[in-house]
């Protein structure tokens, strides 16, 4: 390289832009591999910082166990008018349920987190609400029934448990969650928590609950994620925290 | 080249705030088609400029980028004189002073970090439960810099209407580079000057 040829310039000064972008990248990659403690712990100063305040910029800001809202038709949808829960399928006796009928039931009340496959959690959740076998009981399951079909009113989103997982314990169909009614954006006024698995199979904006004689794969799962999607046994996972 | 790629980011940062901020999430919602978009601009991003380093502007450019590159003396005493606010008319300055070159290096690491972070949550069934909140912590906190850096970015594009006006038709007044960049002035004009930048 000579001073007087042009193509092959001597260079002068320090190569300090690329030095900034391997920088860059070397700390993106440890980011990666070390970032969810450290992003736990962010957690933490955000909660400490936003305690006492009305704001939900905690939940804004990068780091920390806070709720995601994700939705896949336009928007949070509302409930229509006279807003039912239909129970149906393979039952002797097809259930029409508004939101006093779940609570009249007898109630089932969960303190676990709500773990979403992308890797954010929420610890300590509470719900209440009817445990799903006790409506499967109530509408009585008929022989040849294997699974369960939910829907919601948003009009796209559906999803599915087999009988056995429906009847787990900590499967409940919600009305409370927070120690409040489940607002909107959460999915209210009514939806599904399916605690040993993956956020997307607590389906929300309940519309219906068929009983049907095979297992039809839900929104996410005809997408490539996981039908029987136990946190820490599917999707991949290693090491994931199993409440 | 720069338009394309600004056009990408744009519409980067849009996607990426309705995926992310829960009233554009209530406001819009669609979040598979928003993901795909997001996805499908974010894997093009480095595509215009891979293509022009190929292309027929390839030579400015890969000079350009030897330029953005290499810093000198005089570029760490502008940003100390810039950050005092102290003058620096008699600092040599190339084509690019130090706080463009800074910003250039930035824009290629964020492109990269979001490019691997955003792998890692896309093709997130090859990794680690704990990995994808890491790469997730990365691309939100990334996203932030980015958005404030772009702010920068524009903000000082608006207030050099000449630099402005020479993004869209390649000159600059030799006025101007007599005063603003001397030390390109004379690489382009004297052809034995060694100068802060390489010779073209």
């Amino acid at each position: 390289m000579s001073q007087g040829d042009p193509r092959q310039p001597t260079p002068v000064g320090r190569p300090v832009g690329r030095r900034v972008v391997l920088a860059m990248l070397g700390l993106g990659a440890a980011g990666v591999v070390a970032g969810a403690p450290v992003a736990h712990g962010v957690g933490d100063v955000l909660d400490s910082l936003s305690a006492g305040t009305e704001s939900d910029f905690a939940g804004l800001l990068p780091g920390g166990d806070y709720f995601q809202l994700y939705t896949v038709a336009d928007g949070f949808p509302a409930p229509p008018p006279d807003y039912r829960i239909a129970v149906n399928g393979l039952v002797d006796r097809p259930l029409s349920l508004s939101v006093a009928d779940l609570e009249a039931m007898p109630a089932t009340a969960l303190v676990k987190p709500f773990q979403c496959v992308t890797g954010w959690r929420v610890p300590a959740v509470h719900w209440e609400g009817v445990g799903l076998g006790h409506l499967l009981d109530e509408a009585a399951v008929q022989k040849g029934a294997k699974a369960l079909l939910f829907k919601s009113f948003d009009g796209v989103y559906t999803e599915s448990l087999t009988l056995a997982q429906a009847r787990l314990p900590d499967v409940i169909v919600a009305y409370k969650m927070l120690g409040a009614p489940i607002t909107r954006d959460h999915g209210g006024p009514v939806r599904l928590y399916v605690a040993p698995m993956y956020g997307y199979k607590s389906i929300k904006w309940l519309s219906e609950i068929s009983v049907v004689d095979k297992v039809h794969p839900g929104y996410w799962e005809v997408r490539g994620y996981a039908v029987n999607a136990w946190v820490g046994r599917s999707n991949s996972d290693v090491g994931a925290p199993i409440s | 080249m720069h338009w394309a790629t600004a056009l990408l980011f744009l519409v980067l940062i849009v996607t990426g705030a309705c995926l992310y901020v829960p009233q554009l999430v209530g406001l819009v919602g669609r979040r598979n088609l928003i993901t795909q978009i997001h996805l499908y601009a974010g894997l093009a991003l480095p595509l215009p400029l891979i293509g022009c380093l190929s292309g027929s502007w390839g030579r400015a450019l890969r000079d350009d980028i030897r330029r953005l590159n290499r810093w000198s003396g005089d570029d760490r005493r502008w940003f100390s004189a810039v950050l005092h606010r102290q003058p620096f008319g008699h600092l040599r300055r190339g084509k690019f002073n130090a706080g463009q070159k800074l910003f250039a290096a930035f824009t290629l690491g964020v492109m990269g970090v979001m490019l691997m972070t955003g792998c890692v949550m896309r093709w997130f069934y090859l990794w680690p439960l704990s990995w994808r909140s890491g790469a997730t912590f990365v691309h939100d906190l990334v996203a932030y810099l980015l958005v404030v850096g772009v702010l920068a970015h524009v903000g000082l594009a608006l207030t050099h209407p000449q630099a402005l006006r020479s993004m869209f038709t390649g000159r600059v007044t030799r006025a101007w580079a007599k005063r603003h960049a001397g030390a390109w002035l004379d690489e382009v004009e004297l052809p034995d000057a060694g100068g802060v930048d390489a010779p073209r």
